[in-house]
């Protein structure tokens, strides 16, 4: 269906979802209507399970003017790549792109630290005049001599695509005179949005892919794709997969390393997570190299054995599968017993989802049901309409879904749901706590490892700790 | 250790900037535009930017910040981002409904020529902007400057858009306030009612990033200067500009349009900067310095006294905004403190001969670098050179502290491992006891766990 399609329902969907909102509230309070009202044009990406019956739209542009909580091509780019800890990331740009992605993610390295110093081309008004290019040429030149790395990723920004940089061109003149590969990341932020941004990176990886054969393989090897290694989580995945006497060759990238990443096409399995950001790139694998994929989460005790399963039954070892469900059964011997207390003490509460990818709000709502507690509100910045689909078969009738929000609609909706928790990034943090309720964060700032069982351990813990904290106490939530 | 690249040896560069100390100018005008009553800060260029900037603010004061974006697409990028913006403030004002937009440029929209005036005149003409609203820009290029340099930027913006001269002058005094905190501003608009003087501060983020937590949610919190109070600076009879690089601009601006005099005076960090202050208000707002300040004077030179020999001669590594800087660097020479390595990334003459001027005799051995290049890196060498008893600085600061076990005292902007710096004043006598407190237990807390056990003292 075309945009013009669905501007012509446009109407009939925005009285739509005012019933929606009615049902949800006996009374239209002034608030309310100015809700309604507010909802005009978003009709498609706001969607309550059980009352409507459209369907969720994702992937469409933000209308200019919302106050957006998502970011930009180069943000994408940057946030994959840059855990790759023994490369050089240059920003090419004015200094401000630089700053705010300055070790701003806890991906953990067990070896190098370059990635977590800020380098810039830093530019200037005459360089915005009379171009940026020899800058750039000079600043990789002074970096590369002092700090030998083993590749080079440059990113390009929004002013660098208008004023035209050939910095294709830098990057090739550079790789050859230093003798290292030096990418050109073309992550201009008006591009479109970070998803795109995931892509170009997949791009830049790609063209790493295959340019080594020094490693040692096993038969029994794979790439995980999709982990950037938040408070050590990929560690954790290593663990397991070890025990399953599986070689973790290529993590991409979390704790990643450019000779890790030029072998990668030697692994006989790619294990892709946060499909939206990765996806592309095992794509790629697969065309090119025949790689094999598949897609899992690392979440929850479900989707972590999932995980586990699904990678033994790609190598048809009985000894592989062996391992694995020993290794589920150790573990959960351990966990569910664990997990009763915050089960027993969290049950009937209520959680609001707000994250990037559908992927994790999937695996989210699962890991809130297995500590008793129900999403009500169910949102992604970057889930497209196919992962929605899937979202509104795991969440329970009542839950509001919605994609691309903003602060306004997603408090109106904790209000309305009387949620108990909210489950986001950086800049909803606050908001939640001004509500009153807990917070939990499941994106790049989190400080204690979700992934994995221990993870879920982690989770239940946390998600109990904010939820039933005494603060809550001395808000008085029903005061007008 | 973190910063293993950094050698002792200073590389030269000519093109390159490492571990930066500063950022770009929209977050400034954001940060800026928050402190106007019912003000949503717009960004106009791509949606990274604006997410940036909030995130950026959001992580220093942990409270919600909100500001739109005009979502620029290849398109936009192409053609302009003119039906952008318009668009956008129509969306605005029919779905967030504030009192004012304050739009702000970014290194894009700047570089493909958008003409503001013209495209927030056109949205006036075709009535997208509701009666009693406004939409007031400025422009923020983010190759030109810093974040100091957009904070100054909007707050010129204000006066442009609302100072208006009556032909009755008021006997008030404008306050006009630099990047400081909201503790800060709070603590300065303390003092003046202390003192019984008549003011107006602009901006103000005071009860705006410092909000209690009730349980509902307000977009607009209730803090910020109004538009009212905005408009009527124009009558006041005097401003003062606290803080000259964030500052000057519109006293400059307000003194053309509206003929207010001024005079800008330091960030009141410290006893002397704080003296300073005290001495323009009672002049300009006529009114005498009452006991109750004399008094806070009197206790923080008692805890100096007290604490001297903790002082003296400390060799101090600082970086930051030039603002903050240089009362901060005369503090700490009050304190009998060395300051021996001074960074901003900020550019400006002014910086440069206030730290001549402060410290040519004190300290000649002294290290001071503004403007491109003036990166942490830079002082991070100079450490390695010879090294120091402490580090002040933002967060990013705690890569060196560690790397070179120096105790750190976290100021200025951003600080995002931290709570408190919206919370507690620097500014005025009782800020400069908040802040020494804050330098004594730092050098204290330190020699606790690092000297030998048998030096471990329990009277100090």
């Amino acid at each position: 269906m075309t945009d013009n399609g669905l501007y012509g329902f446009k109407a009939e969907m925005r009285s739509m979802q005012i019933q929606s909102i009615t049902k949800r509230q006996d009374k239209i309070t002034p608030k309310q209507k100015s809700m309604a009202e507010y909802l005009e044009g978003r009709e498609n990406q706001i969607v309550t399970k059980g009352v409507d019956s459209h369907e969720l739209v994702g992937g469409k542009p933000s209308v200019a003017g919302s106050v957006s909580q998502r970011a930009c091509v180069f943000c994408g780019s940057r946030v994959v790549l840059y855990p790759i800890a023994d490369a050089l990331h240059l920003v090419h740009g004015p200094i401000g792109c630089a700053s705010y992605t300055w070790d701003i993610r806890g991906a953990l390295s067990s070896g190098p630290e370059l990635h977590r110093s800020s380098f810039s081309t830093d530019l200037r008004e005459k360089n915005i005049v009379f171009g940026g290019q020899d800058k750039l040429y000079q600043a990789l030149h002074e970096l590369i001599d002092k700090h030998h790395p083993k590749a080079a990723f440059v990113y390009s920004t929004c002013i660098v695509g208008v004023i035209g940089d050939d910095v294709q061109s830098v990057c090739k003149r550079v790789q050859k005179e230093k003798d290292i590969p030096v990418i050109a990341v073309m992550a201009e932020g008006f591009q479109g949005s970070k998803k795109d941004g995931y892509k170009i990176a997949c791009d830049a990886l790609f063209s790493l892919v295959g340019t080594d054969e020094s490693m040692e393989v096993s038969p029994l090897s794979i790439n995980i794709l999709g982990d950037f290694n938040l408070a050590g989580e990929l560690w954790m995945l290593e663990e397991y997969y070890k025990k399953m006497g599986i070689q973790i060759l290529a993590p991409i990238t979390g704790d990643g390393r450019v000779q890790k990443v030029q072998n990668a096409h030697r692994a006989a399995l790619n294990v892709v997570q946060c499909s939206g950001s990765m996806i592309h790139l095992a794509k790629l694998m697969k065309e090119k190299y025949g790689i094999p994929f598949i897609k899992v989460s690392y979440f929850g005790i479900e989707d972590m054995s999932d995980a586990l399963y699904e990678v033994a039954k790609f190598f048809k070892d009985d000894s592989v599968m062996d391992k694995a469900r020993e290794l589920v059964k150790d573990q959960l011997t351990t966990l569910i017993p664990a997990l009763e207390p915050y089960k027993r003490a969290l049950q009937g509460k209520k959680a609001a989802i707000y994250v990037g990818g559908a992927f994790k709000a999937i695996s989210l709502v699962k890991a809130l049901r297995l500590i008793g507690m129900k999403t009500v509100i169910a949102g992604t910045q970057t889930g497209n309409t196919e992962d929605y689909r899937l979202l509104k078969t795991i969440c329970d009738d009542g839950c509001i879904m919605v994609d691309d929000s903003n602060p306004v609609e997603l408090s109106e909706f904790v209000k309305q749901t009387g949620a108990d928790l909210f489950i986001g990034g950086v800049k909803e943090r606050p908001i939640a706590y001004k509500l009153g309720i807990g917070f939990c964060d499941h994106n790049h700032e989190r400080k204690l490892a979700l992934a994995g069982y221990d993870g879920m351990l982690n989770f239940a813990k946390e998600v109990y700790e904010t939820v039933t904290s005494p603060v809550w106490q001395f808000v008085n939530k029903n005061k007008e | 250790m973190l910063l293993r690249h950094t050698t002792a040896k200073e590389i030269d560069r000519k093109a390159l900037t490492i571990n930066p100390a500063k950022t770009c100018q929209p977050v400034g005008a954001m940060y800026a535009a928050l402190g106007l009553h019912g003000c949503l800060p717009h960004s106009h260029g791509s949606q990274g930017c604006c997410s940036y900037h909030r995130s950026a603010l959001t992580r220093h004061f942990k409270e919600p910040v909100m500001a739109s974006t005009s979502s620029f697409s290849e398109g936009s990028s192409v053609f302009g981002g003119s039906a952008n913006l318009v668009s956008a403030i129509e969306t605005i004002f029919s779905v967030y409904d504030p009192e004012v937009i304050a739009v702000h440029t970014t290194c894009l929209s700047e570089t493909i020529g958008d003409d503001l005036t013209q495209i927030v005149s056109k949205a006036n003409e075709d009535g997208k902007v509701p009666a009693g609203k406004k939409v007031i820009f400025c422009n923020t290029p983010s190759y030109v400057g810093t974040h100091v340099t957009g904070y100054a930027n909007q707050v010129s913006s204000f006066v442009k858009f609302f100072s208006t001269a009556t032909p009755k002058k008021r006997n008030v005094v404008n306050l006009v306030a630099g990047w400081m905190e909201p503790s800060d501003m709070r603590e300065i608009k303390r003092i003046a009612k202390e003192m019984e003087a008549r003011t107006i501060m602009f901006p103000d983020m005071s009860d705006v990033l410092d909000t209690p937590l009730t349980g509902h949610y307000d977009m607009y919190p209730k803090g910020g200067t109004t538009q009212a109070d905005m408009a009527a600076t124009g009558d006041s009879k005097f401003s003062i500009g606290i803080g000259p690089y964030t500052t000057e601009d519109a006293c400059i601006k307000l003194e053309n349009k509206c003929k207010v005099k001024f005079e800008t005076v330091e960030i009141p960090i410290g006893l002397k900067a704080t003296d300073k202050f005290i001495m323009s208000l009672s002049r300009h707002a006529n009114v005498p310095v009452p006991d109750s300040l004399t008094a806070e004077r009197g206790r923080l030179v008692d805890m100096i006294a007290d604490n001297n020999k903790n002082f003296y001669d400390k060799r101090v590594a600082l970086f930051g905004d030039p603002d903050t800087l240089i009362p901060l660097v005369e503090f700490l020479l009050t304190l009998d403190m060395k300051p021996v390595y001074i960074v901003t990334g900020t550019p400006g003459k002014h910086f440069d001969e206030a730290m001549t001027e402060l410290l040519k005799e004190k300290v000649p051995e002294v290290k001071f670098k503004s403007g491109e290049r003036a990166d942490m890196f830079q002082m991070h060498q100079w450490i390695k050179q010879e090294g120091v008893d402490m580090l002040i600085g933002n967060s990013y600061g705690k890569y060196i502290a560690r790397d070179e076990n120096i105790p750190f005292v976290r100021l200025g902007f951003p600080v995002t491992d931290r709570p408190g710096n919206n919370f507690f004043p620097y500014v005025g006598y009782t800020g400069a006891t908040n802040l020494l407190i804050k330098i004594m237990d730092a050098f204290l807390e330190h020699k606790d766990r690092t000297c030998p056990e048998e030096k471990v003292e329990l009277v100090m």
